[in-house]
């Protein structure tokens, strides 16, 4: 039984596995007059998830870890960014990274190349990462004092929007391969986020993505948006997202 | 389909409190669900009939009671209903736009015998 929670239902829908180890499963929770009357509640439906959240970032607060948070679509390079900032900054600080997928290892077998403790999520069915599977994760990473934790949620920008996993911020990442109107799209996400990513602009030339337009559609959902301009695969744009990272550890 | 989450934890939250209350049977659920809280009402309540079987809450019904949204322009300091993320200040049409209202996700009260 877990310690934390005291879940032991080994039938859950995650699964938290380290890269060539074993797994732990995580239990779901199954917490469960002949005249009809009223109660009030007034709890909130998230209620749970926002008290583990709570947890969560009081976790990072007394180590002083900083989570980030990174959501998007499937697909617009949230891995790659990861690979490149980790072996950027790895000589400078201390990074840890939790990966969010339905299923398999392969992207927490990238970052563990990187040489960067690391766990993977499957969420089975699951859309999103919930405070409790990052509960579960931190358990398994050995987080150290002033250290960066970056939480790959699963690819999709509707659900992860919902929920808070004890972040300092969500980071939400659209590749110039996506539509340009995606913030209006999914507003959500860029409603939820402080950052906004805008990744691989080497392709610029080859699409149709006006990245002010872009720009001007996410400040449109949330005017405190910050944007970073790049391409994790060539490395242009990398240094002011490196810059900001690591001025980000120190405050 | 974040909705069956959400229906699960409904469901969680309102057989605690009913069994806390000695209750053996929820008749009914009434939730408030802002426009701009990011759930789709048909969604919910198809997840919500998956979810209740097996529980007290069975043979309950789902009551969604809307809570429409409210944006804050910083540029003009007026309060206006509106139900997108990106609408303009309908009077000076800035963005520059805080959701005040409508994000809200609540379990309000549960009927029980």
């Amino acid at each position: 039984m877990c310690d934390t929670c005291g879940c032991g239902n080994p039938d859950d829908h995650a699964i938290i596995r380290k890269p060539n180890h074993s797994s732990h499963s995580q239990g779901h929770h199954e917490h469960g007059h002949n005249h009809s009357h009223t109660i009030d509640v007034q709890t909130d439906v998230l209620a749970e998830n926002n008290l583990l959240a709570k947890q969560n970032q009081t976790y990072f607060n007394e180590r002083n870890i900083t989570a980030l948070n990174l959501v998007s679509s499937p697909g617009s390079g949230k891995t790659t960014l990861l690979e490149k900032t980790i072996k950027i900054l790895k000589p400078k600080m201390d990074i840890a990274v939790i990966e969010g997928d339905q299923q398999t290892m392969r992207d927490a077998e990238r970052i563990d190349k990187t040489g960067v403790p690391v766990v993977q999520v499957n969420t089975g069915t699951g859309c999103h990462l919930d405070a409790h599977m990052i509960q579960h994760a931190i358990q398994e990473l050995d987080l150290k004092n002033q250290s960066t934790l970056f939480i790959e949620n699963v690819g999709n920008l509707v659900c992860p929007a919902l929920f808070d996993l004890g972040e300092a911020l969500k980071i939400v990442i659209i590749s110039v391969t996506e539509g340009e109107d995606k913030p209006h799209k999914y507003p959500h996400m860029f409603d939820a986020s402080g950052i906004c990513i805008i990744n691989k602009i080497d392709l610029l030339p080859y699409v149709e993505f006006d990245v002010e337009r872009c720009k001007g559609y996410a400040l449109e959902v949330n005017h405190h948006l910050k944007f970073f301009e790049l391409s994790a695969q060539t490395g242009d744009g990398m240094n002011t997202w490196i810059t900001w990272l690591k001025q980000l550890q120190k405050s | 389909m974040h909705e069956m989450s959400l229906a699960i934890n409904i469901i969680d939250i309102a057989c605690k409190e009913a069994h806390k209350n000695g209750a053996h049977k929820i008749n009914s659920i009434e939730i408030k669900v802002g426009q701009l809280a990011g759930v789709l009402n048909d969604a919910l309540s198809f997840s919500f009939n998956i979810a209740k079987s097996d529980t007290l809450a069975k043979d309950a019904e789902l009551i969604l009671n809307s809570i429409s949204g409210k944006g804050h322009c910083h540029e003009c300091n007026i309060i206006f209903d509106t139900d997108s993320f990106f609408s303009l200040c309908p009077k000076c049409e800035s963005h520059m736009i805080e959701i005040v209202q409508g994000k809200d996700l609540k379990i309000e009260s549960i009927n029980v015998d």
